[in-house]
């Protein structure tokens, strides 16, 4: 496995007047290729703001932030936005479907605006749709589409081309939970084709789709699960009864 | 889990033999309770006392084929409508914990919870990877993971309540003399 983030000692400060506001404090993370990690904690933890410092749309105060090697504090701002929007793909709670796009033109906006040619971007935009089981509604329009569907699409513009990073930030949004467990269950799939995945939720059910579970309170990492033993251990402990 | 019920809820579809039994017990509770031929075949024969099944035809005890009498159709379907047991033990235990340890001295509260939730939601991954690993269409393991799940949650969530309580938690005052609890107010000498 590589190791597609990095976060070391990573420290992010608001300054909100006469007080500073410590969002996050001298956190180190790494998830490799191929690993789902969800980051758990209350409101005001610092889980956003982790997750988009990792994404490069906000910078640390302090600390050092690598996406597939490549140390953002050291790159320039325009290769800092290739980044974006070649390697780093996310998901949002809303989805942030631009509603005048189709589903393909949707997925397909962050290579479009790196110069990649229509014909390549419209092929790579209905294998990404396919992949998550929506390939038949690439021309229909955002409201056109179901809640869940939505949610493929945006999970689809996430993955399309060469990203080794995902980044959801409460994936789930409003969905049912059946719903949002098949949602957990795309971003599980993506991963272990080899993306590396950060979900940022508050609902343990969600957080246990992940291979490891970190902790924050206010602004540190105070804990994270250990591998699980498999799901056969919970049959040994029935029998038992 | 009801044994014998389920046990009765099965042969509702028709005569059946102890070891098919069993197996479609386990296959139909998504191998999450595990059951032995012995427990299936001591049920059937408590059942057989009560009148709920009757042997059917010739077979010696372990190779018997049972079926349903209608005092068992009866039996399930009162059981399928009656309400689970649904009042708590009376102690839970990681509820004594959390209010031990508000009483310790030197000990961090938040740290222990924090302890439980993990050790919680590292269960949680294990039957979430049960759910992962099966067929999509195995509906009756999807149920018997979402009813452990829910239930995880559960104590996930009053863990987290219990977190942002314990943060609210207003500097313990002194006591309000015993005389002002005794005095009568207002409203009280109106309803009198």
């Amino acid at each position: 496995m590589t190791t597609a983030l990095e976060l070391h000692q990573v420290s992010k400060v608001y300054d909100s007047g006469p007080t500073e506001v410590h969002a996050l404090s001298r956190v180190d993370l790494s998830v490799e290729r191929g690993e789902l990690v969800a980051v758990m904690g209350p409101s005001g933890s610092g889980k956003s703001t982790l997750l988009t410092i990792a994404g490069s749309l906000e910078e640390a105060t302090s600390g050092q932030v690598l996406v597939d090697g490549v140390d953002l504090g050291t790159v320039s701002r325009s290769d800092r936005a290739r980044m974006r929007r070649r390697s780093i793909g996310y998901v949002f709670q809303d989805f942030n479907l631009l509603p005048g796009l189709t589903a393909v033109e949707n997925v397909t906006l962050p290579l479009e605006l790196d110069g990649v040619s229509a014909k390549v971007v419209r092929a790579t935009g209905l294998e990404a749709l396919e992949e998550l089981d929506v390939g038949e509604h690439a021309d229909h329009y955002p409201d056109e589409l179901s809640g869940g569907e939505r949610q493929r699409v945006a999970i689809a513009r996430a993955i399309v081309g060469e990203r080794g990073l995902l980044l959801a930030d409460e994936p789930t949004g409003a969905l049912d939970s059946v719903n949002g467990e098949g949602v957990m269950r795309l971003l599980r799939a993506a991963t272990q084709r080899g993306v590396a995945g950060v979900v940022v939720t508050h609902e343990a059910q969600l957080a246990s789709w992940a291979d490891r579970v970190v902790f924050l309170r206010d602004g540190h990492v105070v804990d994270q699960t250990v591998a699980p033993p498999g799901p056969e251990s919970l049959l040994a402990a029935a029998d038992r009864r | 889990m009801s044994v014998p019920h389920a046990l009765l809820a099965l042969l509702s579809e028709g005569p059946k033999y102890g070891l098919r039994l069993q197996n479609e017990f386990e296959s139909r509770t998504g191998q999450v309770w595990p059951l032995n031929v012995g427990q299936v075949y001591t049920t059937l024969q408590r059942l057989e006392r009560d009148g709920l099944v009757e042997a059917d035809g010739e077979g010696e005890r372990s190779r018997k084929r049972y079926r349903i009498t209608s005092a068992g159709d009866e039996e399930l379907a009162g059981w399928l409508r009656t309400p689970p047991e649904l009042v708590p033990p009376p102690r839970d235990e990681l509820v004594i914990k959390v209010l031990v340890a508000l009483q310790v001295p030197g000990i961090d509260v938040h740290e222990i919870m924090q302890a439980h939730r993990r050790h919680v939601i590292e269960v949680m991954q294990r039957y979430t990877r049960i759910k992962a690993e099966a067929a999509e269409d195995d509906v009756p393991l999807a149920l018997v993971a979402d009813a452990e799940l829910f239930r995880l949650e559960a104590i996930v969530r009053w863990l987290d309540a219990a977190d942002v309580r314990l943060k609210q938690r207003p500097p313990i005052a002194p006591p309000p003399p015993a005389a002002a609890l005794l005095e009568p107010t207002p409203e009280t000498e109106v309803s009198q």
